[in-house]
Order: C-alpha cells, then structure tokens, then sequence
C-alpha cells in the first residue's frame, strides 16, 4: 500500500517573514496522499490551504520539515529541477483560472505541451482530446475574454489535464463560478480521477466542492483538525 | 530558445497596438540612422567623385615645393615637366598645370586670384578648357566656376584685368575675357581661380614647359619621385574629405543616439509596465514549467522582438523612401560655400547591404540590452507572490 504513496508530509513548518517579525502560516503537518485520491484542503479563510498546496507544487519551499512529492524531496529542489517537476508531472488549477488572455482556447491548452516538446500534430491531437474532456472543442479558436467564467475554468482544466499529469492541484476553483458551473466542472474533474487515475488535491472552502470530495482534510490555523474519508459510493 | 520566439510573438501579437506602436517609433530610429548614414556616405563618394573629374583625376604629381595652404610657396613651386609626363600630357593621359599668382580687377575691385594654366585640349578634367582655344584679338580668353563669377561679379563675356608677375619679378598685365563659366562643387578649382590655356601662362610668366602639378589618368606603375615632382595618390588627396565626413558624422551620432534612446524608453516603459501589469502570468508561466530564468529570457525576447517588427515596418515605408532619395537627392538646407571642399548641393544617399545590416544590428542589440535589464526583476520574483499578483 506504501508504494502507492505519492505525497509524504512530514511535521511541516510553514513560516513567512513579515516586517521584522514573522508569522507561522503552517504549524507542524503530517499526512500523506495515495495515487488516485480526490481529496481536498478545507478551512476557514487564512487556515493555510493555499500555502500548504503551493508547497505541494513546490512553487513555496518549505520551512522545516520533510516533503516528498513523487519521490523527490520539495525542500532540497533547484528551481529548475522544482520547474522540471511542474511541468513534467504537475498540473495547477487556479481560482482566477489564469489563462494567458492574448492566446486562444487552442494555444492556452497546448502552452504545457510545447514545453514538453510534443510535435505539432501530437499536440493537435492531445489539445483536441483534452477539449473534449471539458466539452469546449467548438471553442478552440476562441479568446479567453470571449468565454464565460464557467469555460474559462474548464479551458483551465483542460490545460492542467493535457498531459496527463499525475497530480492535480486545484486552489478554489470554483470561487468565482455559479452553482451549474461549478457542478460542471467538479463532474469533469471527477470523470477525469476516474479515467486517467489523475490525483487531485483541492483547496477550497466552497460546499459543493467539499461535497465531491472522497477525502477531507480539514486545516484551521496551520494545523490539521481532522481528516476524514468518505466511503465511496 | 524556438518556443519562447514562439510565444514572444503571440503574446506581442496579442498585445495588439501598443506593439505596433512601439515597434514604429523604433522603426523611425531605424529608417533615420540609414537615411543619414547613406547621406554620409553618399556625400563621401560624391565628393570624392567630383574631386577626381574636376582636379585631381586618378593622382598628382606636385613639385615637391608647392604648398596648397601657403600662397608665397606658388613663386618656387614650378619647374619645367619631366620627360615622361610631358610624354603622358602629350597622349592626354597627364594634365600639367602651372599656377601663378596674380591680381584682378573686376569692375574696380582688387581681387587676388590664382592663374592656372591647363592645355586646352586635356580631356581627363571636367573644366571646359577647349574655350580658351577662343580667338580674341584683344583680350585673353579665360574661364572660371560660377562661384567666383559671382564674388567678383563677372558674368561670360566680361572683361577684366589681370596683373602679376613675371620669373623676373617684373608686373605685367593683360585684359582677360571671361569666354565660359562652369559649375562645379569642387571649391578648390572655382574659388580665386582663373583658368587660362597652359602656354600662354608659361608665355606670360617666361617659365616655358614649366608645371606646377599635374593630375593624372592613372597612377599605376608611375615612380614616386620624377624630377622634381612627386607623386600623391587620390586617397592622399581625398583624405580630408574621409575626416571632414567623419567629424561629420561623429556629429551626427548624437543624434543617432536621441532618436535610439527616445525608441528605447518607449520600450523600457513597456517592458516595466509589463511586468508589473503581467505577474499573474509570470506566475503561470512558473506553475506551468517555465523557470524564473527561462520567464526573463521570454520577455528579453519579446522585447528584443520589438526590433524584428520595427525592421518590418521601417521595410515597408523605408525602402520606397530610400529608393525615392537615391533617385531625387537630399537639398542640403545651408550654403554649400560654407564647407571649403567639394559638397554638392544635392546629395544623393548611397545604401550599401553593410549600412542596412550594422545598423539593424546595433538597433538590435540595444533593444535586446533595454529588455533585458527590466526583464532581470523577474528572477527576484517570488512565484506564489506573482501568481496572486500581489507584488508592489
Ligand atoms: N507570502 C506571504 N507572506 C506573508 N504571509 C503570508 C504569505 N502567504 C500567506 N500568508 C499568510 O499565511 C496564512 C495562510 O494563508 P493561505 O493563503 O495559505 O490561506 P488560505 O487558507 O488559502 O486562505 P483563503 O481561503 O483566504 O485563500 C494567512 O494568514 C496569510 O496571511
Ligand atoms: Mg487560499
């Protein structure tokens, strides 16, 4: 059961300097995450979910304390290798989606593969397919200021699951959608952990979301409250 | 390195007018710097072109005493042709020359001029010396350049009086008539001269077969010394044309160098306003893969970027304007006389391939300089800071 194990935390400190002073934003976690789990970071506004997500992507260092993300220790990474590991195996989701607004559908999609320097008609098709997935292949040549909310959420969905990556990390990514959407986009997702066994990791403090989730890790105050997993079906 | 021109174009693309905006401005930098550079060089190869058709051919040979800058050496500086270029003159491939100095008096002034005799029949010069040919039973045919037929009022066919001085220091004077004017840029042969055939001057001033300098059709295989001549190549004699377009242009890179900076603050103002307008994507393109170092390189590039476009641009309005300049000549907007060489008062810009490529080059690569140095802030960025667009 171990080998399944693809996140590993062990007593981590978060802490950031502020002025002088500093402020401990995560206070000692410990947990773990198996390949395939739909799990999600809740707490209230300020618990350290976003915090403790980046450090999963390793977009954060951490301050003390061990992290290991699919065997490799986040602490002791280069940026470049701590980049090697984002783009090879990591797929973010974010809140304000963050797509790049001068590119279209198409383009955003298929920013991860040109990283990964997939030839042109590989991209083609993987874009297309991961269109698909969301639903939006009609959409390819739009502009993402030409998309509703709710699209722009799946386009960034669909740029996270392009190439497949082994782990999702989505940080309220459903915040500024209505309740179709967000329903929407949570039943793209869980299709998606369900057929690629993708992982996915939310923060999110949003009902409907915490309401798809197989695992709850409940966070307040840079500690973890509790941790509960809901037995599936 | 292909991925990143690749998106530094999309997103400079995307970005739609200020782009183009940026990439005009720059685009006149461009066209400017050559349009200049070409007038330089246009003017450098003129100047020198009208020096060899009007005085000095492919060389000179000067009596080893004759001092252009010094009047009182003219009284020694002559002594009779070598054989060999008496020879040469005599095929027309030499035109000796004999300067004398002497005094006019055109209309009651007193004027102080340089007689120069020059065969009638040399073909090698421009000056139209075949009038001095010209029959008169009472005067001496003589011709000058339009410059100094104007400072001394004289016009074709006015007559005046000309004093000076034979070899045995007697004054002598005869009643000139102006038979032609010619119009040349070459100062040197225009102002304070007066052209007259070759052996009425000898004649006159009893130093038969006597030259002062003669110019040349070609100065290959001709020895260095010959008698008491010796032998100047054009380059030695157009050198100061080289540095007067120098200095020139050392002048001219001033403004170069506002036009350059002016284009590169356009582009160092967006470079700034981008990356603090951009951090949520900066911070993307970090969650997505990219490195902070491979995230400055894209912004150099787009930056860098803004010269291909202007080069495009300046393409598009430029070439027409240049192949219109080459053809119809620049004005020059000041008087021509105030330069004491040859300056045509039109100018005809030469571009040459070198022109065009070391200046997109140099354009290039301080355009790549001025995004760059912006685009350094990016390293220090903290992604998670970037990606909630929260830095000040
Ligand atoms: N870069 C930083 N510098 C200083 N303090 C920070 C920084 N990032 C986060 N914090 C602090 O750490 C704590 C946890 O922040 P975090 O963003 O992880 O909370 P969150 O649980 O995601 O909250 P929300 O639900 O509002 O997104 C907050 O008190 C925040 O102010
Ligand atoms: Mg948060």
């Amino acid at each position: 059961m171990n080998n399944d194990i693809i996140i590993n935390i062990q007593q981590l400190v978060k802490r950031f300097p502020i002025g002088k002073g500093e402020f401990t934003a995560l206070k000692g976690i410990t947990t773990s995450f198996r390949k395939g789990e739909f799990a999600g970071l809740i707490g209230p506004s300020g618990s350290g979910k976003t915090t403790l997500l980046n450090i999963i992507g390793s977009l954060d260092m951490p301050s003390e304390g061990e992290v290991t993300v699919l065997d490799v220790s986040v602490g002791s990474l280069t940026a470049k290798q701590a980049a090697l590991l984002r783009k090879e195996k990591l797929g973010f989701i974010f809140q304000s989606y963050n797509l790049l607004q001068v590119h279209t559908v198409f383009e955003n999609v298929e920013f991860p593969l040109l990283l990964l320097h997939y030839n042109a008609s590989e991209r083609k098709k993987m874009v297309m397919e991961a269109l698909d997935w969301v639903g939006l292949t009609d959409k390819a040549q739009s502009k993402p200021s030409q998309l509703s909310g709710g699209e722009c959420q799946r386009v960034a969905i669909a740029r996270a699951m392009v190439k497949k990556p082994v782990l999702v990390l989505a940080d309220e990514p459903t915040a500024n959608l209505d309740a179709t959407n967000s329903h929407t986009i949570l039943r793209t997702m869980e299709k998606l952990n369900k057929e690629l066994q993708t992982t996915f990791i939310f923060a999110t403090h949003d009902e409907k979301v915490i309401s798809y989730l197989h695992r709850k890790v409940f966070l307040d105050d840079g500690y973890i409250v509790k941790d509960e997993w809901v037995k599936n079906d | 390195m292909r991925i990143a021109i690749q998106l530094a174009l999309r997103n400079l693309l995307g970005a739609g007018l200020r782009t183009w905006l940026n990439a005009i401005v720059l685009s006149f930098s461009f066209v400017a710097i050559i349009w200049m550079q070409g007038l330089m060089v246009g003017w450098d190869y003129q100047a020198k072109r009208d020096m060899q058709e009007w005085e000095i051919g492919k060389g000179q040979y000067w009596h080893a005493l004759y001092d252009p800058y010094d009047a009182l050496s003219l009284e020694n500086s002559h002594a009779v042709l070598p054989n060999q270029l008496q020879l040469m003159a005599d095929k027309h491939s030499a035109v000796p020359i004999l300067i004398t100095p002497a005094t006019m008096y055109p209309n009651g002034r007193m004027l102080h001029v340089h007689l120069r005799g020059i065969p009638s029949d040399q073909t090698l010069l421009n000056i139209p010396t075949q009038v001095l040919d010209t029959v008169l039973t009472d005067a001496l045919p003589i011709v000058i350049g339009s410059s100094m037929a104007r400072s001394a009022g004289l016009k074709k066919g006015s007559r005046t009086m000309i004093q000076w001085r034979d070899s045995k220091g007697t004054f002598d004077a005869v009643e000139a008539e102006v038979v032609d004017l010619f119009v040349s840029n070459v100062p040197s042969i225009d102002a304070g001269q007066v052209w007259m055939e070759l052996t009425k001057l000898q004649a006159l001033t009893g130093l038969p077969h006597h030259a002062t300098i003669v110019s040349l059709q070609d100065t290959e295989q001709l020895p260095n010394t010959l008698g008491d001549f010796v032998l100047k190549q054009q380059s030695d004699l157009t050198k100061e044309i080289d540095e007067m377009i120098q200095t020139k242009s050392a002048g001219q890179s001033v403004f170069y160098i506002v036009l350059l900076l002016l284009a590169m603050l356009a582009i160092f103002d967006t470079q700034i306003l981008s990356i603090f307008r951009r951090q949520k994507e900066i911070g993307t393109y970090i969650a997505l893969g990219y490195t902070r170092q491979q995230v400055v390189g894209l912004f150099t590039i787009e930056g860098a970027m803004y010269a291909v476009l202007a080069a495009f641009v300046a393409l598009l309005y430029g070439i027409p304007f240049f192949i219109w300049q080459s053809k119809v000549g620049f004005t020059i907007p000041m008087e021509t006389s105030d330069f004491g060489m040859a300056i045509a008062p039109v100018m005809y810009p030469v571009y040459s391939v070198g022109l065009i490529v070391s200046t997109t080059l140099i354009v290039f690569v301080t355009t790549t300089i001025v995004s760059y140095l912006p685009a350094r802030r990016i390293a220090k960025m903290n992604p998670t800071d970037a990606l909630r667009g929260k830095i000040q």
